[in-house]
């Protein structure tokens, strides 16, 4: 009972499903513990802030069916946030929530302004509009290099409490030193716990229905008596609040931020890639869609390495899998599944349920 | 759109554009030079985002993958122009553009031939679905940029103009490039001949009649599905041409270009309304005078000034200059 309305009552609904959710979820509990090495941690990081990211954009792709190429741009504004205050006002957690609220506030305007103009437009203009504002975005945080850092980016020093070099314990617990990195990555991991059922909880109130309805049919929502236009840039603003937090989590992890690491157009086609390959419309989709793309994008390398010294007599197939084209055989597997499994992993997983 | 109708108002915005950016610039000559840089510029944003807005405007189908044809373009007139070293290093200007014309054939060949392959493997299955054209077209652009990382290599290559094409001719005080006139002759080409064949030849035709009731046409026993093919094969020939002009206006070559000209030609066909070959002209050559006049004037707001116009233009007629109609 208390699982079901800790899950806003939208239970996995496929006992495999289920299953991955609940080894994942252990798995990013335990990780500093299960997966030693810093890669490892590093990598179990990474998923957490895109799981939130991806569920973010989720709240807007898959639930709202807006396309949008500025998903980044909120994220960055997040990263960015943290990043600046923390250079400027020194490392404690008054600039760490200055930081957080400041871009807060921007991704509110922003996102606002962005939503509301767009109504003046029609929808499919809002994928492209979205794409140039975004790409005008990252031109200007390379450009005010005074404040941003410009191209190089910003390096900065967090609170005592959550860097690696504080330890609170002498002796290592179960062979892991218990320092500020185990905290920092405890730091994220109820961050994301919270973010994701905060999202769960959104899309599965009658808010979230009223979403999924002008998905499927605009002009059916308006008619009953929806404002459509109040509802989607409600949708817009929530999701964008949620990329700024991902990209707020990004920043206190690396403690450092630059444009590539959260601003660039790669990483807004790595997001558009899990939200498919994961299943649209369906937090969980996101989750296990980071997963499998954030080990793919660390580990797949390496096994296309092999591949591709095993190939070396063909040049041309070991030209196909150098570990640098793994992004090759990715979106390969995004056609694919746009192809035959429309609904992602998990709406594939639930439909054989279902059976 | 008939003759009698025809909006007129938003060809004034080039010419008021023009006469704003004039006492702004300060002296005549630089004036003309900007201009016809910028008309230049224009022509050749033109040509990139006229396949697009012909495959979105007869087969509404939203391709984000166009960029890669122009890449595509782009890297095969690369090869070309590589394999013919002694026509393109002459100084007379014959040999040069008998050079540049085989490189041109051979790009708009290989992106028609690679639409013919796209079209049929990403394009077919999302017919009528604009949020799933959007997604897998955008699959199809990582595919391609990366399968061109694989072919020519990932770093940037470059794309010298040939020798007779380079340096600038001067009328009176302004200095005018010699590549832009030969880009402003090739735009005025391609415009010529897309409107002549849209508005005056038996498949043209058919093309609007098929847009605009397919069944019927169909019945009449003329086969639309190939007929649309072609459109999607022509407009991915463009992008390869457009490649080619582009390239050479960069003078070298990145395999994610595609990628970067997105952004310009969406702003572009946004602003001409989406389907509208004129109104694409027209967007462009505004683009094209804006980007070189704040280029002037304020060089570091040149990034953000076709933003600012199509934010301008939008909020004047939300559909774009020329909106097609019934969409």
């Amino acid at each position: 009972m208390f699982l079901k309305r800790l899950l806003s009552n939208d239970m996995p609904r496929s006992r495999l499903l289920a299953l991955l959710l609940v080894a994942l979820f252990l798995a990013l509990a335990f990780a500093p513990f299960l997966f030693p090495g810093v890669k490892a941690l590093s990598v179990a990081a990474k998923i957490l802030v895109f799981v939130v990211l991806v569920a973010s954009f989720d709240l807007l792709l898959g639930y709202t069916g807006i396309v949008s190429f500025a998903h980044t741009m909120f994220f960055g504004i997040g990263a960015y946030g943290i990043a600046i205050s923390a250079s400027r006002l020194g490392p404690n957690w008054g600039a760490v929530l200055v930081g957080l609220g400041a871009s807060l506030a921007i991704s509110l305007v922003l996102s606002l302004a962005i939503g509301l103009f767009s109504l003046r437009v029609r929808a499919i203009f809002f994928a492209m509009i979205t794409l140039a504002v975004a790409s005008a975005f990252q031109t200007l945080a390379s450009q005010l290099s005074d404040f941003t850092g410009g191209e190089d980016g910003l390096t900065f020093k967090l609170p005592e409490l959550i860097s690696p070099s504080f330890e609170f314990a002498e002796e290592p617990f179960l062979g892991v030193s218990l320092d500020g990195r185990l905290l920092c990555y405890y730091l994220l991991f109820v961050a994301a716990v919270v973010l994701v059922l905060a999202m769960l909880r959104i899309v599965n109130s009658p808010f979230g229905r009223v979403l999924q309805a002008i998905r499927e049919n605009e002009f059916r929502a308006e008619a009953i008596g929806y404002r459509v236009v109040v509802y989607r840039t409600t949708a817009a603003v929530l999701s964008a609040l949620f990329a700024t937090l991902g990209g707020a989590m990004l920043a206190i992890w690396l403690r450092y931020n630059g444009p590539d690491t959260s601003l660039s157009f790669e990483i807004m086609i790595d997001v558009l890639l899990i939200v498919v390959i994961g299943g649209m419309g369906t937090i969980y989709g996101a989750a296990i869609g980071a997963v499998l793309f954030v080990v793919a994008q660390s580990y797949l390398q390496d096994l296309l390495r092999m591949g591709s010294e095993a190939a070396s007599g063909l040049p041309w197939l070991a030209a196909l899998l150098s570990p640098d084209r793994w992004l090759l055989w990715l979106g390969v597997l995004f056609v694919l599944s746009v192809y035959y499994f429309p609904t992602g992993i998990v709406g594939k997983l639930r439909a054989r349920a279902a059976k | 759109m008939t003759k009698i109708d025809f909006d007129w108002k938003p060809l004034l915005l080039a010419p008021i554009l023009a006469l704003v950016a004039l006492p702004l610039t300060g002296s005549f000559s630089t004036w003309l030079t900007l201009t016809v840089a910028g008309l230049a510029m224009g022509m050749i944003i033109f040509i990139i985002a006229s396949g697009l807005t012909l495959v979105f405007g007869l087969m509404d189908v939203l391709n984000f993958g166009h960029g890669v044809f122009i890449a595509l373009g782009a890297f095969v007139a690369s090869s070309v122009l590589g394999l013919m070293g002694d026509w393109t290093g002459s100084g007379e200007l014959w040999r040069n553009l008998v050079a540049v014309f085989p490189a041109m054939l051979a790009a708009m060949a290989v992106a028609g031939a690679i639409g013919l392959a796209f079209e049929r493997f990403i394009v077919r299955p999302v017919y009528g679905q604009h949020l799933k054209q959007i997604l897998i077209t955008m699959g199809g652009m990582i595919i391609g940029e990366e399968l061109i990382k694989v072919i020519w290599g990932p770093a940037q290559i470059p794309l010298p103009l040939p020798e007779a094409l380079r340096g600038s001719l001067l009328i009176g005080d302004a200095a005018i490039s010699k590549y832009r006139l030969l880009a402003v002759a090739v735009g005025v080409v391609v415009f010529g001949v897309l409107a002549w064949t849209l508005g005056r030849t038996k498949i043209g035709l058919l093309i609007r009649a098929g847009v605009q009731d397919r069944e019927m046409v169909e019945s009449l026993g003329y086969r639309i599905g190939r007929l649309f093919v072609g459109v999607f094969v022509v407009g991915s020939a463009l992008a390869g041409l457009g490649g080619v002009m582009w390239g050479l206006f960069q003078q070298n070559l990145v395999p994610q270009m595609g990628a970067q000209v997105n952004v310009l030609i969406f702003i572009v066909i946004i602003i001409g309304g989406l389907g509208s070959t004129g109104g694409a002209l027209l967007g462009a050559v505004l683009v094209g005078l804006m980007t070189n006049y704040i280029g002037f004037l304020l060089p570091t707001l040149t990034q953000f000034a076709s933003i600012f116009l199509m934010v301008a233009v939008l909020l004047w007629r939300p559909q774009g200059v020329y909106p097609v109609a019934n969409r």
